[in-house]
This record gives structure tokens, C-alpha cells and sequence, in this order.
């Protein structure tokens, strides 16, 4: 048995949401990269150090590589017949998955938070705000498709390295591959980041306004806190989509999860409820996200959050 | 400009969902609502249409019930409804699903085909793309602000880091986020209107889609609950209880 993981490049090297996917896989069976990026020495090593055996060293693709990659992708899984091709599931990888399952004629299973190998193949997702755990199992032949949430599970070293590196120059793929990035724009923060900071601090609907994140950042200074932000907000375009944490945004696990003004959508929960312990400053007792919070605050975070701000300046 | 939109109809979010307890799916009462993400592909659809003097036709796939959600599309302004209620596809995975919606958009001819990044009850993701790859056209997921730039389309893509701005030429589909745009009220005479709308119906054999599922839902369980927490009502001093929690949590 093989496995097969799509990695993608994010700033510089392969993606931590890939490694989380690469570790999980190398845990199960030998596992082979198809890694979509600069394929410098840096970046092969640190593949096999987290259990990349094979390296197949993606090229090109244009400025849309999403239906180039899955060409590729269908022709590896002839000649390395795996079991499973995994996904982190990023904006990429879903659109790579996505095409590849019509390649490959298989379905493919989304939002898996764990995945078993012990009889045939099962992965395990959560329903309904997270208050259910479903187990799915693959009925049909391989490949298994799997999109795998970030932070899922955690990448680890493994000690191991590359045997093999193989470059494949990606296809034309015509009018499918033929869109054009005309610009790049980077909204991303400065400071600490929702990917690594100990500390979040959110911000949702019950700030009432666009100006009223400043409260938030306020918080996060003294906090050392990187700042998040629920869909609706970013929907209302009062903070940047680098923002958002949740189903279509980023999912989180700090140390600290201070949610301010959110009422607790499903779509919100998903992202944020395995922080390891979460705040939460509402004006409505009745906010589902009371029923995930360790420490909820019923009141007015207009109240709440400047004095709170006040207090941690004059502790730092 | 032809215009497809998909759309899904969805038990309501705010009442309480359930699965079905033999076949683990969701259970879903005759009077559905519109997909709330969809009603922004509907304004994108109904906005190009308008730009190019356009058709705008929906596809919906899903057992159409009391049809409140799709008069609601027709109502907005959309101007054909093209609905799959086929008992045969119940419980259909995203990769059915998506043979479904792209086989009658390829039968109803676009030149974009617009979609919801992802539904509220399923949320795979991944339907708009493999309806990309079966008809063989651009997918532009993500996107939040369209264009129309001479024959082509100029879409905002979110990334990770930020926007891309992309130009596609045309076949292509969108996959839009919610805030793409700002959704339209039906308006009484939408709604009279929407009453007289051709409204097609198609089954799974109609378009020639088939087969097997190729997953099963072996179980269903609670998730672990975190252990209750500490909700208390600010009396002037919660702020000091946030940072007595800090501390415990050794951050400050």
C-alpha cells in the first residue's frame, strides 16, 4: 500500500497544513509527494524529513495550475497505484481535488478531521457546529480522495528522507488552464499570525461597526495576539478574508481563543473550537458560543474590552 | 451573456437539524429555503445578465418540496428554473452532484456558469470544480468581485495572503463567496412574476447520470463536550476575570 499527498508551496518551503497530511500518511504506509513549488533542495528535505519517500517535483502549470496539477496527479496514480491521495484542504487543494476526482472518476470526502486505514479506508468529520463526529467509509475502489482540515493533526518530524526526486512538468491544459493573474495583492497583517499565536482575539458582528475592530486590536497589542474575524464581518467588509476564521476561512488552535461579539455560527465553531481554552464576551446569555467558552462574559464588550485593554497595558 | 446559476435548497439553519437515524442523512422537510450563499451567485448571475441584455436560468438539484426557495430565486429576477428532483439521487455525493448540475447547465448552454463556494448543509467545496472539469472550462473559486472586461471576465480570487486579480475568457464558471455582492430584495412585482417563470423538470436518466454510491456513513456520535465553563454577567469587573483566566492560562 501507498499514499499518495498533494503538497503545495506556502511562503518559500511546502505548507505546515501539508506536513500535517504528510506526518499523518507516513504514519500508515510510504508515502510519495507530488510537491507543487520551487522544488529547491530546502524544500525536498524538509518533505522527507516529515516521511516523503518519493518526490514528484511539480513544474509550471501557469497561473492557475488547479487543472494542470490534477492531469498530473491522474497520470502518477498510474504508476503509483496508491491507496489514498490526500489533500490538505486549502484553496488549492480543494480545486485540485475536485478535478482530480472527475479525472479519476472517484468521489472524494471533504472536511476530514481524522482517517483510518485499518479496514479499507474511513475518515471521520464533524457535523452540525461540531457537536457530531461522523465516520465515513470509501465503498468503491482506490483511490481514496480525502481533503484534510488544517491542524487536524500535528506535523512531526519523522527523521526520514527523500529516496527518490522526480520532476514532471505540468500540461497544457487549454481553455481550462488559460486564466491570467493579472495582479497580486497581499492584505496579510503584520505582527503575529492566526497560524502560530498563542493568543487570538475575534471580533464579530456584535461590534456593531467597522470602526469598533480598533477594540480588538487594542486587546491584541498588549496581548502579544495575533486578530481574527468571523465571515459576517468580512463578508461586510470591515477587515480583511486573511482575517477569517472558520469553515471558508482559517482554523485555529491557540493557547487562547477570545472570541468578542460572536455569536457562535457552526461556520464560525468549526474553525476555532479546539482551542485549547476559549473566552467568549457576549451581550446575549443565549450565543451558542457560550457553550464552547470556559470563561463567558454576558455584557457589553464596549464595556468589557477597553478596560481590559487598560489593564494589560498597565501589566506589561 | 447566458448565464447558469446552481443553487440548493437547504433545511432552514435557524431550526434544529437532524439525520435520519437509519440512513445517517439529513433530514429534509418539504418547506426548504434558499441556500442564503446562493442568493449571492444569484445577484452575480442577474447582474451579468443584465450587463450583456442576457438570460439567467437556474439549476437546482434536491427534492424541490413546497419550491419556496427556487420562487424566491425566480423572484429576485432569475428567468428559468431547471430542477433535478430525482428520488434516485438522494444522498448523491458531491461528485454525482456535480455530473447532475453540469450535465443540465451543459444542456441549457453557458457562458458562465455560477456557483456558491460551498453549500451550508453539505459543504464539500468541491462541486464547482469538478463541474469546471467535466465541462472542461476555467474554475475561478473564490471569487468576491467580478468585472466584465470586453468578452472577458476580471475576477478578485481571495488567497491565502490576500486577492488575486485573474482575467478569464469565457466559457468559465465562478464559484462566488458570499459578499461577492449585495443581494437583491424580491420585489412584489418579482414575485408576481416569478408565478408565470417555465419551470423544467429533469430526472437523473434525462441526463444520463448514474451509478452507485461509493460511500457509506458508518456511524454517527456526539462529539467529546468540552466541560462546561464559568459564564458569569459583567458586573463592572469581567475584564478582571479575563485576566485572572489569562493568567491561569500563563499567556500574561
Amino acid at each position: 500500500m501507498s499514499i499518495l499527498v498533494f503538497a503545495e508551496q506556502a511562503e518559500g518551503g511546502p505548507g505546515e497544513s501539508a506536513l500535517e497530511v504528510i506526518t499523518k500518511a507516513a504514519s500508515v504506509s510510504p508515502v510519495a509527494v507530488a510537491y507543487l513549488g520551487d522544488g529547491t533542495n530546502a524544500a525536498i528535505e524538509t518533505l522527507g524529513a516529515y516521511g516523503a519517500g518519493t518526490v514528484y517535483h511539480l513544474k509550471g502549470g501557469g497561473d492557475l495550475p488547479a487543472a494542470a496539477a490534477a492531469h498530473a496527479l491522474a497520470g502518477l496514480v498510474e504508476e503509483e497505484t496508491p491507496q489514498a491521495i490526500l489533500f490538505a484542504q486549502t484553496y488549492l487543494g480543494r480545486d485540485v481535488a475536485g478535478r482530480l476526482a472527475v479525472r479519476l472518476d472517484r468521489p472524494v470526502i471533504s472536511n476530514a478531521v481524522g482517517l483510518d486505514f485499518d479496514e479499507g479506508c474511513s475518515v471521520t468529520s464533524e457535523i452540525f457546529g461540531g457537536s457530531r463526529i461522523v465516520r465515513t467509509a470509501f465503498t468503491g475502489p482506490t483511490p481514496y480522495l480525502v481533503l484534510i482540515r488544517p491542524k487536524s493533526f500535528s506535523a512531526e518530524p519523522t527523521g526520514g528522507s527523500v529516496t527518490r526526486t522526480e520532476t514532471r512538468t505540468l500540461p497544457e491544459t487549454g481553455h481550462a488552464g488559460s486564466p491570467r493573474v493579472i495582479d497580486k495583492i497581499v492584505e496579510r497583517a503584520e505582527g503575529p499570525q492566526l497560524s502560530d499565536a498563542k493568543v487570538i482575539v475575534s471580533g464579530g458582528r456584535g461590534l456593531g461597526d467597522a470602526e469598533s475592530y480598533a477594540l480588538i486590536e487594542a486587546v491584541a497589542e498588549p496581548l502579544h495576539a495575533a486578530t481574527g474575524a468571523t465571515r459576517a464581518i468580512v463578508d461586510a467588509g470591515w477587515v480583511p478574508y486573511a482575517k477569517q476564521v472558520g469553515q471558508t476561512g482559517k482554523t485555529v488552535k491557540p493557547e487562547v481563543y477570545m472570541a468578542c461579539g460572536i455569536s457562535g455560527a457552526m461556520q464560525h465553531l468549526v474553525g476555532m473550537k479546539n482551542s485549547k481554552r476559549i473566552v467568549a464576551i457576549n451581550k446575549d446569555p443565549e450565543a451558542p458560543i457560550f457553550s464552547v467558552a470556559d470563561l463567558g462574559i454576558v455584557g457589553d464588550l464596549h464595556q468589557v474590552l477597553p478596560k481590559l485593554t487598560e489593564e494589560l497595558r498597565t501589566r506589561a | 451573456m447566458q448565464v447558469v446559476v446552481c443553487v440548493k435548497q437547504i433545511p432552514d439553519p435557524a431550526s434544529p437539524s437532524s439525520l435520519d437515524p437509519a440512513s445517517h442523512r439529513l433530514v429534509r422537510p418539504p418547506e426548504q429555503i434558499l441556500d442564503d450563499t446562493d442568493r449571492y451567485g444569484i445577484e452575480v448571475g442577474l447582474q451579468l445578465g443584465e450587463k450583456t441584455g442576457g438570460s439567467v436560468t437556474l439549476v437546482s438539484m434536491g427534492p424541490t418540496g413546497t419550491m419556496q426557495g427556487i420562487r424566491q430565486a425566480l423572484a429576485m429576477g432569475v428567468d428559468k428554473a431547471v430542477l433535478i428532483d430525482d428520488p434516485n439521487l438522494i444522498g448523491a455525493d458531491a461528485l454525482t452532484t456535480a455530473k447532475v448540475l453540469a450535465a443540465a447547465a451543459r444542456r441549457e448552454g453557458f457562458d458562465v456558469l455560477v456557483a456558491g463556494v460551498e453549500s451550508t448543509d453539505g459543504y464539500s467545496g468541491v462541486v464547482p470544480q469538478m463541474m469546471a472539469e467535466l465541462l472542461e472550462v476555467p474554475a475561478l473559486t473564490y471569487a468576491r468581485k467580478i468585472e466584465i472586461a470586453g468578452a472577458a471576465l476580471r475576477v478578485e480570487r481571495q488567497t491565502s495572503a490576500g486577492f488575486d486579480v485573474v482575467e478569464t475568457d469565457l466559457p468559465a464558471l465562478l464559484a462566488v463567496t458570499a459578499g461577492a455582492v449585495e443581494p437583491r430584495y424580491p420585489t412584489f412585482r418579482g414575485i408576481m412574476a416569478a408565478k408565470k417563470k417555465p419551470v423544467d423538470r429533469l430526472t437523473s436518466d434525462d441526463l444520463a447520470v448514474g451509478g452507485d454510491p461509493r460511500q457509506q456513513v458508518v456511524s454517527v456520535a456526539p462529539a467529546s463536550e468540552r466541560e462546561s465553563g464559568v459564564i458569569v454577567a459583567d458586573d463592572g469587573t469581567g475584564h478582571l476575570r479575563i485576566v485572572e483566566f489569562l493568567e491561569t492560562a500563563k499567556v500574561i
